[in-house]
């Protein structure tokens, strides 16, 4: 009798703690070999694009933050760039500060959660216990200066929504100072650790030529060593003026990203220290009162305060016909908005442009004829996160 | 980057001649309309010219205009990391009409054609698997069309007596409201104006 060939069909997820979040995963399997990976995304679609066409531009922003919801005020950015850009209004250097702020903060929680939970997928739990507890106390940053702790939208068109509360930047400083410990004890826990390494040196290699191809940025660019940053090559906001490093990997597997995560947040630490001693005194919104609403104070005594209130709040601003398309370098690469507005008051198009799907999209041709328990690691270090990928 | 859009501009003219219909620098980003027929032939040009190197799609999306005869646009990005430069190729087309895939160019392009396919119902040629992506199984409509409501057309809940998730159509308690805040007004003096205003008299 000659033994046949059989191919197995596995379904993974929607509901599987390492698909890290809804992702269902259709695997042709030979043995433990995969053949194909199909993934079935789209089950955390809300429309997002659609709801921004019928919001206006000061009731969009609120949905960037639900859409990577581990780094809420970096989508946020790229959008109120976009507005920005159209409307042809500077943000006042302060404000750009504390922008520039608050990104780093949204890299270091996102790069944390990704950190921890990769090598939860490989089997190493401690880290996440310990990460988790930082992001806490970086949540609690978010809080006080937004008042959640997570959908934040506190960038808005023009500048920022508030100043900092009283004590925070000394608290952040603070913070700062005792997070270089914690990432030295993550590395002491995963850099040297046998099973993590063996779990993902030379897994998933993604060459240079490959990571163009398949439209990859941030990390998973950085990781296979072609150094591109936007923060550095298309540098937005005063990113210009501050002094940090980019790193990069050699060999493109997912122990090089990991090694670049590591790396990057490192570098977040130093853009924020830099920052806060840095931080100039000044408005942090556009004193342009048809873009931004007047201070609470105005209202009560001001008529022209409450009516420009009373009309931002109702009718927003008009945008002048356009379109044009702006990126950020957020924790997950190259995130932008594609916006071209009409003339009224509300976007004809929003169009997202989320990292994340261009790296799952190459889930198929990194794992061809790797091993069924890859599968996780790979996973893990594309550092997806549905809210965006579905959006 | 204003003064590298614009060489780029003479040198995508130049190599293209008669493909490219319009070509435009807006807010320094340089925007080429090209025909849907020549569509293959000016990415190819752009990814492997030497003096463009566009190696990288970023994304590919689509814009309905229901009032037009070509109803979509479809726009592509692309970014060249050697020039530091980004760029927009968009076609017209009609309703019901094929446009030519480029993921034979590009790899990437594969799902963003797809999701294009998914949201405005636009068919692209020669894609290796132009399938429904980010909707629902069975889902039917194309929600990013302008004609396609805000609310759905269908809504799904738990039926009790079939024990199974139930499509049916939306129920609405209340009409879906616009409210349209948009003042009749055009007295107000936005910023941007007085600055454009100042250019002109500069002049």
């Amino acid at each position: 009798m000659t033994k046949k060939k059989k191919t197995m069909n596995l379904n993974f997820g929607p509901q599987h703690p390492a698909a890290h979040g809804v992702l269902r995963l259709i695997l042709k399997l030979d043995g433990e070999i995969v053949e194909k990976i199909d993934p079935h995304i789209g089950l955390l679609h809300r429309g997002t694009e659609k709801l921004i066409e019928h919001k206006t531009y000061t009731q969009a922003v609120p949905y960037f933050d639900r859409l990577d919801y581990v780094a809420p005020m970096n989508q946020e950015h790229a959008f109120v760039l976009a507005i920005e850009k159209l409307l042809d209004i500077e943000v006042p250097i302060r404000g750009q500060f504390i922008r520039i702020l608050f990104c780093e903060i949204g890299r270091i929680l996102s790069h944390l959660l990704n950190i921890t939970t990769q090598a939860l997928d490989v089997g190493a739990l401690t880290p996440s216990l310990w990460g988790f507890e930082e992001r806490e106390t970086l949540m609690t940053f978010y809080e006080r200066v937004s008042g959640s702790r997570l959908h934040a939208n506190y960038f808005r068109p023009g500048g920022v929504h508030k100043d900092l509360p009283r004590g925070l930047s000394d608290d952040i400083h603070l913070f700062c100072n005792n997070f270089s410990k914690t990432i030295n004890d993550l590395e002491n826990l995963l850099t040297d650790n046998r099973i993590f390494k063996q779990r993902n040196v030379g897994i998933g290699i993604v060459t240079k030529q490959e990571a163009l191809d398949h439209s990859f940025s941030g990390v998973m660019l950085r990781g296979s060593g072609i150094p591109w940053d936007l923060r550095k090559s298309q540098p937005y906001e005063c990113y210009r003026d501050f002094n940090f490093k980019i790193p990069v990997g050699k060999n493109g597997d997912c122990y090089d990203r990991y090694l670049c995560r590591i790396e990057e947040m490192k570098e977040s630490v130093k853009i924020i220290k830099e920052c806060i001693s840095k931080m100039p005194s000044g408005p942090v919104k556009s004193i342009d009162g048809k873009i931004t609403p007047p201070k609470k104070k105005d209202l009560k005594n001001s008529m022209e305060a409450l009516i420009h209130h009373f009309k931002l709040f109702s009718e927003g601003f008009r945008v002048p016909e356009g379109e044009v398309y702006t990126a950020v370098e957020a924790p997950k690469g190259e995130f932008g908005v594609y916006l071209i507005s009409d003339g009224s008051n509300k976007p004809y198009k929003c169009k997202i442009r989320a990292p994340g799907f261009s790296h799952l999209q190459a889930m198929d041709y990194l794992l061809k004829g790797h091993m069924l328990a890859d599968v996780p690691a790979v996973l893990g270090s594309l550092d997806i996160v549905f809210g965006e990928v579905d959006r | 980057m204003s003064t590298k859009s614009a060489d780029l501009q003479i040198i995508i003219n130049s190599g293209l001649t008669t493909s490219v219909k319009k070509s435009v620098i807006n807010l320094n980003q340089l925007f080429i309309e090209v025909d849907s027929e020549n569509l293959i032939s000016v990415i190819l040009f752009l990814k492997t010219n030497e003096k463009c190197r566009f190696k990288q799609l970023i994304d590919i999306t689509a814009v309905d205009y229901p009032e037009n005869e070509k109803r979509f646009k479809i726009i592509y990005l692309l970014l060249s990391h050697e020039n530091n430069l980004r760029m927009q190729v968009s076609i017209k087309i009609e309703d019901e009409q094929h446009v030519p895939s480029i993921s034979k160019i590009y790899p990437s392009a594969n799902w963003m054609e797809r999701e294009v396919f998914d949201m405005y119902g636009i068919s692209f040629k020669d894609h290796p698997d132009l399938r429904r992506i980010l909707t629902d199984y069975r889902f039917e409509g194309y929600p990013l069309r302008k004609d396609f409501p805000l609310t759905g057309h269908t809504e799904v809940r738990y039926s009790e007596e079939k024990k199974k998730v139930v499509y049916e159509k939306v129920k609405l308690d209340q009409d879906y409201r616009t409210f349209d805040s948009e003042s009749p007004w055009y007295g107000t003096k936005y910023v941007k104006n007085e600055k454009q205003k100042k250019k002109i008299t500069d002049k």
